[in-house]
């Protein structure tokens, strides 16, 4: 089908299942109690409704992935989006890398970031953001490739080691939810509105 | 507390600054375990069960370079590598999925789902090994994090 995208974009897209996603009005117990720690104010997406074939992991992944990517202290939240950028665009994630790299413009409202993460580039950057980028690309690869260096230059750009731990969090659950999402379905360009 | 099986796989100092950092993370800590638990443990196996579980995971440890997190797999009662249910065209199936999504995840398509399925591997089953790829490929990468920034002074 001829609405696939295959190259890195910040802009939003969607996300199609290769596997039939459960229907919520079939659902057993268990997968409604596992749906129940999504959030419950917008609509329960395809990808998570394709988790919910296995509402052990789903019920367990959903709390661990929040708190890693939202909560308090240590890294920013800019820079956890960061880092998941970086381990999507090892990955070849399109559609996690246009949600995050999405995010992480929104939050730190600096695109060229993101373009250098997208074209290799991250030499060019500031000693911070080539640091987590580095580390981020090094660590998602198989096997992990990051080194001694990597954690050099991290603490002396300034990072402290709860921020380096929260950036390995971030790295580590992207090497986790790119093997959902990209083997599992494809980023389409969104319907017209 | 249950025994965190990260925490037990790297020497942390006790005092040391990582130590400070994993406690001000206790609770992902405890919800990384808990992730292991659902995915190496599970209530519902499904069909894939716990031994083949085990042996996947030290398998993906092996790919990903972490021969002490295998180590741990292996002993924990993984299905053994003369068992004939490697032979299963479903197993043959799972194993070429788990090599590919472990190591080269940016190169899966949906004919390697189609051939999953091809093979006799249910819906359930794919998310089930999806989830069981994802979950050690996580947790290998922060045990690799963790290890250089102990290692580094």
């Amino acid at each position: 089908m001829n609405d696939v995208v295959h190259d890195f974009t910040a802009d939003p897209l969607a996300w199609r299942p290769y596997l039939t996603p459960v229907v919520l009005d079939d659902a057993t117990l268990a997968q409604r109690a596992a749906l129940q720690e999504t959030p419950s104010n917008t609509k329960i997406s395809d990808y998570v409704l394709v988790l919910a074939h296995d509402p052990e992991s789903l019920g367990q992944r959903t709390p661990l992935f929040n708190g890693i990517m939202y909560g308090r202290g240590g890294l920013s939240r800019a820079e956890r989006e960061l880092g998941a950028t970086a381990a999507s665009v090892v990955n070849r994630c399109i559609y996690c890398v246009s949600v995050h790299a999405g995010r992480y413009i929104g939050l730190a409202k600096q695109p060229d970031v993101i373009a250098a993460v997208f074209d290799g580039t991250e030499t060019a950057l500031g000693a911070r953001d080539q640091a987590i980028v580095g580390y981020a690309t090094r660590l998602a690869l198989n096997p992990p490739q990051a080194t001694g260096d990597d954690v050099r230059a991290l603490r002396a750009a300034g990072l402290s080691e709860l921020e380096i731990l929260d950036l390995t969090l971030s790295v580590a659950v992207f090497g986790w939810a790119n093997r959902l999402m990209h083997p599992l379905g494809e980023a389409i360009r969104p319907r017209e509105a | 507390m249950r025994p965190n099986v990260i925490e037990q796989l790297i020497d942390v100092a006790p005092g040391s600054p990582i130590a400070e950092a994993l406690a001000a993370r206790a609770a992902l800590m405890q919800a990384s375990q808990a992730n292991y638990d659902a995915v190496l443990t599970p209530q519902d196996p499904g069909g894939l069960p716990q031994p083949l579980r085990f042996a996947l995971a030290a398998r993906i440890a092996r790919l990903g370079g972490d021969a002490q997190l295998a180590a741990h797999y292996t002993a924990g009662g993984a299905l053994p590598e003369t068992d004939a249910s490697w032979q299963d065209a479903a197993t043959t199936a799972i194993l070429r999925h788990v090599d590919l999504i472990a190591t080269t995840p940016r190169d899966a398509t949906a004919a390697d789902v189609v051939a999953l399925q091809a093979a006799g591997v249910t819906t359930g089953d794919i998310v089930r090994l999806s989830q069981l790829i994802a979950f050690v490929s996580y947790q290998l990468r922060l045990i690799a994090g963790l290890r250089l920034m102990g290692a580094t002074p």
